[in-house]
């Protein structure tokens, strides 16, 4: 217990990531549970107006910030080292910090589901209402009185420490710790990915919180940033928000696009198609991210040359994205498919990012999307994109790299009923959103009429979110069955052309006996032959050093959630006295630590 | 494909058809345009749309066709390692920038011409959003209603719409997108409207509790059914017969909490709730939330709330008696 609570072990760290992940995403599912249920048919079941828009803020804030992102990281973790031939990543102790500022910062925003009486609320739950996105002015306390939208906004503050700590870390990582001769062009796709990721993690993160905290002002101290009668402006925030908001979308789907620009290759038995290609344009995504953020305001009034301007680059970002997609589809080209889950969950994932992208494309168009946005149609959209394309991806990461981190393959048979049931039920879900937003459903409502004539698409789409919801189940027995049943994995169970096939599953603390030397970017196959190479190099290992426990990045964190309950409550002292203490302790005992524990 | 399956797939395509069939007639769809506005975008839309069916068609068949022609034969060898062709690159690089080309060029030309400019002599409306009703005023005409919104066909229209408190949007997607309003900011539609009718619509952007309950219906008239309302509309409605029940309604009306918020004509000039001088006329009550009958406006005054979370107007707790006479007050305001 105490060897996990103090690790700075990046598997370890990897594997805490990936169990806390799981569980947010098993709540954050359930919430989308309860919305569907609401919707099944019009004028609902019964959940109240108050408790559905709680449920969509939350299962928003839920899947992006304490399910999709932690579900990367946690692959990140595990992965990264290993496939750059390094022993740990760069800052142990921050890794470790990261994550346990993440886990108490999500606990942290779901505690607000039952901190309604320490309020003096009515109901039991004072979760986040205001919807993942939070607009000003209806999130300004004149409108917005209760807890809630502090919950959202102090927990958000927290999880950005966390990204920005683990997104410097993963920086100076990857391009420090490579083993000999992995030139930036030897890179893995995967490892590439995550680097443009933490890129625009550590530039995005700045600016929703500079949003989060001029908005916590106006709450807590009264200041007017985003109010009208006092000057302010609410489009600021709007501005502030999808500034973030759309290169968040690049941290959720670029890592999916690396995993599977991994798992393609290895199961087709040909190397990455275009490779050069395939990255370069993964960078000039993450450039291209940042000035398409106002064609989620085409609805604002911002005039028609800006509209025509951000509907133009929001175009062009769609041809590095088309670009991807038909190297992916040359990497199979010629190949030897093996249908194994992973390579059923990458496939898929190309086949349902190409629905979204389109999609995407016909509310790229300013006066088509002012049809469409605020609509189902829209969320159709999302959701092809970050179930059907990140949570595929992830979901393919899983079982390919589950045999290293556990030692023991994932049954395949659990696997294909996983993946069928997944695909199945996603576009028994999302497909039909997209006829009931085209014929006038917005989103955000918790009851419709029955006159508007969705109510069969609606019902559709709730028999597909709970066959999601079994096929969930069938993974998560999947998993746990593995423990004992699953079959051992050895080194490699797949044929696989990176570092991280090299070495014992699960590796050795130290991961590598002997940092291996590099001399092409696929070392376990040679340049022309298809052909395993041997494994590692021979050698004994001389004396290696792993990093000890550490109990201080925990307790620097810990100090977080307590500043933010004195925020919350209005009670400096505990702000002061306590939160603040605590962390202040903790850095300055983390900073003198004796190198070897 | 063997018989069997070809027929469940058959009966599951039929089957699907059946449940999405029923639905209907959709009085809220993007797909039925009826006003230039909303047709100009349709088409901008079916021709987008066109184009992504291309696209999915090749890029999904491909991805069939590699799927299935490259699955792992026994006995085969080793596939020959293939890193990349640069001609292929550059051609579908170019293939999606000339199809997007395509789709841009008809986007710019409608942003402009969708962009909330009216002709000379369009008639104004000033449409201010409330949480959670729309009050629309028309300057030239003198008249002040809510939620329901009455048009002349074939006649330019401008919108010109701003926000009492959080950020709504106005959207009628009949008769074109929607727009949003904000607060200290005025923001515009303008369209024409081509057929008579009645438009469903609703708020877009979420605004609170009941977002999903400030709908909308806009009434496109033929120009003297539109002129006969608003001559309806302008000036006070007559006064109830003395000693009716109506009389008594509006005796209970002016010494009771309403005239704080609501407007009649010659009655009280409250401002914060939907002016009232001529509800009777209205076809909705409570953000064309419920039919304007007298069971609804009974229920609605006595406990609104509980029919419309979040509702700002609190329960009254009046006598059944004074309660039935308000109601019939109400009715009487045509």
């Amino acid at each position: 217990m105490k060897n996990w609570l103090t690790t700075t072990d990046h598997k370890r760290i990897g594997l805490l990531y990936f169990w806390t992940a799981l569980a947010f995403f098993l709540i954050g599912g359930l919430e989308a549970l309860v919305i569907r249920a609401q919707l099944a048919r019009p004028e609902g079941i019964g959940v109240s107006a108050e408790l559905y828009n709680q449920m969509f803020t939350m299962h928003g804030t839920t899947m992006v910030f304490l399910a999709l992102m932690p579900l990367s990281a946690a692959l990140f973790n595990y992965i990264i080292p290993l496939q750059i031939g390094a022993r740990d990543v760069a800052f142990p102790r921050l890794n470790a910090f990261s994550y346990w500022v993440f886990l108490l910062g999500g606990l942290f925003l779901n505690a607000s589901f039952v901190a309604g009486p320490l309020f003096g609320a009515p109901s039991l739950s004072v979760a986040p209402d205001g919807g993942w996105f939070a607009y000003a002015n209806l999130t300004e306390r004149q409108f917005s009185p209760g807890p809630n939208i502090d919950f959202w906004l102090l927990g958000l503050q927290i999880l950005g420490i966390a990204s920005l700590a683990a997104g410097f870390n993963f920086i100076v990582t990857i391009l420090n710790m490579r083993a000999p001769g992995m030139r930036m062009m030897r890179l893995p796709a995967f490892s590439w990915m995550t680097l443009v990721t933490q890129f625009l993690v550590i530039t995005a993160f700045p600016v929703i919180t500079v949003a989060l905290v001029l908005l916590m002002f106006d709450r807590l101290f009264g200041t007017h940033f985003f109010v009208p009668a006092g000057g302010g402006d609410p489009i600021l925030w709007q501005h502030l928000f999808w500034l973030f908001g759309h290169p968040e979308v690049y941290i959720l789907i670029l890592p999916a696009m690396g995993i599977v620009s991994e798992v393609l290759p290895t199961f087709s038995r040909k190397p990455l198609f275009g490779y050069t290609v395939v990255v370069y344009s993964g960078v000039l995504i993450g450039f291209m991210g940042w000035g398409v953020w106002s064609h989620h305001m085409f609805s604002v009034g911002l005039g028609p040359i800006a509209d025509s301007v951000f509907s133009a680059t929001t175009m062009l970002i769609a041809i590095p994205t088309g670009v991807k997609i038909f190297n992916w589809i040359g990497t199979m080209w010629g190949g030897q498919i093996r249908f194994t889950t992973a390579m059923l969950f990458a496939v898929g994932f190309i086949a349902m990012f190409i629905i979204g992208g389109l999609s995407g494309v016909t509310h790229a168009s300013p006066p088509a999307d002012l049809q469409q946005t605020d609509t189902y149609y829209v969320v159709a959209h999302i959701h092809y994109v970050l179930f059907g394309g990140t949570m595929l991806g992830l979901f393919a990461g899983m079982y390919y790299w589950w045999p290293k981190m556990t030692g023991r393959q994932l049954s395949e048979t659990l696997g294909k009923w996983h993946f069928w049931l997944t695909f199945i039920g996603m576009n028994l879900a999302f497909f039909p959103m997209h006829l009931s937003g085209l014929l006038g459903m917005p989103r955000r409502i918790y009851t419709y009429a029955p006159q508007l004539g969705v109510s069969s698409f609606n019902l559709i789409s709730t028999v597909g979110a709970f066959l999601i919801g079994v096929s969930v189940v069938v993974f998560l027995w999947n998993l746990w069955r593995t423990r004992t049943k699953g079959e051992p994995a050895g080194n490699d169970p797949w044929g696989g052309a990176t570092l991280e096939w090299t070495i014992s599953s699960p590796p050795p603390v130290h991961n590598f006996d002997v940092i291996p030397t590099v001399t092409s970017r696929l070392p376990r196959w040679t340049a022309t032959r298809m052909r395993a190479v041997p494994e590692g190099a021979e050698g004994a290992p001389g004396p290696i050093h792993v990093p000890g426990g550490s109990w201080w990045p925990m307790i620097t964190a810990l100090g977080l959630p307590l500043m933010a309950i004195g925020a919350l409550s209005h009670q400096v002292w505990v702000v002061l006295l306590i939160g603040l203490p605590i962390t202040l302790v903790g850095i300055y005992r983390w900073a003198y630590e004796p190198f070897e524990v | 494909m063997p018989p069997h399956r070809l027929r469940f797939c058959l009966t599951l395509t039929a089957l699907l058809s059946a449940v999405a069939g029923c639905g209907g007639p959709f009085p809220q769809s993007t797909l039925a345009p009826k006003s230039d506005y909303s047709t100009a975008v349709d088409q901008l839309f079916t021709d987008i749309f066109w184009w992504a069916v291309v696209v999915f068609v090749i890029v999904e068949g491909l991805l069939l066709f590699v799927i299935i022609r490259y699955r792992r034969r026994e006995g085969a060898g080793e596939p020959k390692a293939l890193h990349g062709h640069t001609a292929l690159e550059i051609g579908w690089t170019l293939a999606p920038a000339l199809i997007l080309v395509f789709i841009a060029v008809p986007t710019m030309r409608t942003i402009f011409a969708t962009a909330g400019r009216a002709p000379e002599g369009a008639l104004r409306v000033e449409v201010i959003g409330h949480q959670w009703w729309w009050e629309y005023r028309y300057p030239a005409l003198g008249i002040v209603t809510a939620n329901e919104l009455h048009l002349p066909v074939g006649t330019p229209i401008l919108l010109e719409m701003t926000s009492a408190d959080v950020i709504h949007s106005f959207w009628a997607p009949g008769l074109g997108g929607k727009r949003d309003l904000t607060q200290g900011r005025t923001t515009r539609i303008a369209f024409r409207a081509d057929s008579t009718g009645e438009y469903w619509g609703q708020c877009a952007e979420f605004c609170g509790a009941s977002h999903a309950n400030m709908r909308l219906r806009v009434f496109v008239e033929p120009d003297s059914a539109f002129r006969a309302w608003a001559a309806r509309q302008t000036g006070a409605p007559a006064p109830p017969a003395r000693g009716s029940v109506a009389e008594r309604g509006r005796q209970v009306f002016a010494r009771s909490a309403c005239l704080g918020c609501h407007t009649i004509e010659g009655v009280s000039r409250g401002a914060i709730g939907p002016n009232l001088t001529h509800v009777a006329s209205r076809t909705t009550l409570a953000g064309a939330l419920f039919p304007n009958t007298a069971d609804h406006l009974r229920r609605w005054i006595a406990n609104a709330p509980s029919l419309k979370p979040g509702a700002q107007m609190p329960p009254q707790a009046l006598p059944e008696e004074d309660l039935a006479a308000l109601v019939a007050y109400l009715e009487s305001l045509r």
